[in-house]
């Protein structure tokens, strides 16, 4: 008995000896798969180059999920240093002032070096405040391109080196490969809400809301039931009831995916960040990369597309010895040879301009063809009000909200233009919710 | 009521008896409950810095919102459906188990297996079976000139989400129909025999009507269960989608409130869902009670 006791009280004190050694950092994330495993891995390295801070990254499951589970946590005491939050929950966490510690601000306290400039400048933008400060550090971030099958294009007598350009030749091109039955369905996307509503206006410098697309204030309103929308909405449908579109189901569309690899659909458009996926999955077929399709007769040069991914924000209420170590790791974050590595084999974003440069010092991008895309897609001319990005409150479930209507659409029960009125009042409702509980 | 009266002479006993099981009541059901309708009157934003009383605001706006009244009408159908398609097909098996003389014991344990089967596995499990591309059964039913779609066509969904949580629940009233079947008087029945009824005749006349009782149970039960407990089942094969055609009220509870962040109007909707379950089990108790005679 004694015996056991004595062994309890050194481990305790064991235990103690080495939290005091390092100072534990929890980074909540939601990277499953590789790209946790990844996550992981970088943090081990960042422990194993110093020995005062030990950063302790926790799986959290989905997005939402993560966020929930960190708010709850913040509400009860209980918060991690360090949360990642994508970017559909940005604005709510810019309206939890007290809780959120400011990545320019903390930087600035830790004397740790922080400079606006070196991030890419669409990513700045999309996460700074009105003033220019970045609230929150970029971690991954992607835009979504096109992915093509080049061995279903071959079979349909399509060159494959060339992919459609606007959306008149994905619908061309897309008969084609039906009418030859070198596949069973054109095109199908992932994200409908994301992709096909979002960065549709974006890249055709429509306006999704009032305000600057929401950046101006918590008093805007949508607007993307403009004729663009409806006409594109519309598109898609009647191309579902050709047989040339095929739904990839709510959300992120996961069933797009299966669709592409199965070679069912010969086309798909998803965040960059399936790249790693598509390459993965794709052993039967060559895929190919392309920017996103646009209408030639709506936008002569499109506008950049925006930004989605997460970032890391920092949540009040830690020790100052704590927000010592999350500055240190956040310097680390953002070297330019651990975000290569991160975008390089992820297919997310680089964040600084320095990773991009590596990379291309590194040859990786002429290595591998189609690599750059996205990021060539997401600073190309200059953004617009329209194509800074999206920013709402309650914004999680007016993209559900968005499903729910594009469904409608597919299933003949309203057409285009209903369902995105629809969508526009039904979001608006949650708009002046979130005005009303963030303005008390 | 002829229950036996258990006498304590300490008088502290019997509660000090009944702490443990109060405590965990308190803490586990009448403390969150009252936090419950306590932000159900209230406004506030997901970290809580500022909480607004705003009275019976978050009720107004759910009677007037299509949508939860769309909820509320759905889970009617969802509940009534699982609750006869299970009882019915429980009580089929349990009358035919009930007829075998060696063979009952392997069918009785096969058809509880399900039971044993977490809701969420259930729900994966005919998502696999339905799905559209891979699915066995879209596959079938395309033969038969039926496109199966559960992701657009909601009256699919509402079917597949019906079968799955149905397909668990038979095992449950399964067990207590055989139960109910084999404490029916054998006298009750050779009697009937002998005067000349055949076997769908006694089961209609005989056997059915006293199982009234175990019917009656069953049926709050399982209104309850498909009320309550199909969270799992809709989250893993549908999502509440399409369009919502499969978000009940508890989806919705969770879309509003845990998706969402909407606390006051998440915690006004599972007062209201409170609500009903007392209502239920009101209802239960005063009938159960009083039972039906035979």
């Amino acid at each position: 008995m004694f015996k056991k006791l004595s062994m309890a009280a050194l481990a305790v004190a064991l235990s103690a000896t080495s939290s005091l050694a390092a100072t534990e950092v929890t980074w909540w994330h939601a990277m499953g798969g590789e790209l946790g495993k990844k996550l992981e891995e970088i943090a081990q390295k960042f422990n194993e180059s110093q020995s005062d801070y030990k950063v302790v990254p926790v799986y959290k499951g989905s997005y939402p999920e993560t966020l929930t589970a960190a708010i709850a946590a913040f509400r009860a005491g209980q918060q991690p240093a360090i949360v990642q939050v994508f970017e559909v929950g940005t604005g709510t966490m810019m309206a939890a002032k007290g809780a959120v510690y400011p990545v320019y601000k903390l930087m600035a306290d830790e004397g740790e070096p922080f400079d606006t400039k070196t991030f890419l400048s669409p990513v700045t933008g999309y996460y700074s405040d009105t003033k220019g400060n970045i609230l929150s550090l970029p971690f991954n971030s992607s835009t979504p391109i096109m992915y093509y099958n080049k061995d279903v294009f071959k079979k349909a007598g399509l060159d494959p080196e060339v992919a459609p350009k606007t959306w008149k030749e994905v619908e061309e091109f897309s008969r084609k490969i039906v009418s030859s039955g070198a596949a069973k369905c054109g095109l199908t996307s992932a994200w409908i809400t994301w992709v096909q509503t979002e960065n549709l206006s974006a890249l055709h410098d429509k306006p999704f809301g009032t305000l600057q697309n929401g950046f101006g204030g918590v008093k805007s309103e949508f607007t993307f039931n403009g004729p663009l929308q409806a006409k594109h909405w519309a598109n898609l449908k009647k191309w579902q009831d050709e047989g040339l579109f095929k739904y990839g189901g709510p959300v992120g569309g996961d069933q797009a995916a299966t669709m592409f690899y199965s070679q069912e659909c010969a086309i798909t458009m998803n965040s960059s960040a399936g790249r790693a996926g598509v390459i993965n999955n794709a052993k039967t077929f060559t895929p190919g990369f392309a920017p996103l399709p646009y209408y030639d007769d709506e936008i002569k040069e499109p506008k950049n597309s925006i930004i989605g991914g997460a970032t890391l924000w920092v949540l009040n209420g830690k020790e100052k010895a704590t927000y010592k170590g999350v500055a240190k790791f956040f310097s680390y974050l953002s070297k330019p040879e651990v975000q290569a590595d991160w975008h390089q084999f992820t297919g997310y974003l680089p964040i600084t301009n320095a990773a991009y440069d590596l990379g291309q010092k590194q040859g990786y991008y002429a290595k591998n063809p189609g690599s750059d895309i996205a990021i060539k897609q997401i600073t190309r001319g200059t953004p617009s009000e329209n194509s800074k990005g999206v920013r709402f409150g309650n914004f999680t479930q007016v993209r559900t909200i968005v499903d729910e209507e594009f469904q409608a659409l597919l299933a003949n029960k309203k057409d285009a233009k209903q369902a995105l009125d629809s969508a526009v009042q039904r979001g608006n409702a949650l708009l002046r919710e979130f005005e009303a509980a963030n303005s008390n | 009521m002829d229950t036996k009266r258990t006498t304590f002479n300490n008088r502290l006993l019997p509660y000090l008896l009944l702490a443990p099981q109060l405590a965990i009541t308190l803490v586990f059901f009448i403390w969150p409950a009252a936090q419950a309708v306590k932000s159900s009157f209230e406004r506030e934003d997901p970290f809580g810095f500022s909480t607004v009383f705003v009275g019976l605001t978050h009720y107004r706006q759910l009677f007037a919102d299509p949508n939860y009244l769309d909820a509320l009408w759905r889970t009617a159908v969802f509940a009534v459906s699982v609750t006869a398609l299970s009882m019915l097909l429980g009580l089929a098996f349990a009358a035919a188990v009930d007829r075998l003389a060696r063979s009952a014991k392997i069918y009785t344990t096969l058809l509880v297996w399900p039971y044993a089967v977490a809701p969420v596995v259930a729900g994966v499990l005919w998502w696999f079976l339905f799905n559209t591309s891979t699915g066995l059964l879209p596959f079938f039913l395309e033969r038969l000139g039926i496109r199966w779609d559960h992701d657009l066509n909601g009256t699919h969904a509402m079917i597949l989400i019906i079968i799955a949580a149905a397909w668990k629940q038979i095992s449950y009233n399964f067990l207590f129909f055989l139960a109910g079947l084999q404490s029916v008087p054998q006298s009750l029945i050779e009697a009937a025999a002998i005067d000349g009824s055949g076997p769908v005749r006694r089961f209609f006349t005989i056997s059915l009507p006293l199982l009234s009782p175990t019917t009656f149970f069953l049926f709050i039960i399982n209104v309850n269960y498909t009320m309550f407990d199909t969270f799992p089942i809709v989250d893993a094969t549908t999502g509440g989608g399409p369009a919502q055609a499969t978000t009940t009220l508890v989806y919705k509870v969770y879309q509003d409130g845990y998706v969402g962040l909407n606390i006051g109007s998440s915690s006004a909707q599972s007062v209201l869902l409170m609500l009903i379950v007392m209502l239920l089990t009101f209802v239960q108790f005063r009938f159960v009670e009083r039972r039906v005679q035979y």
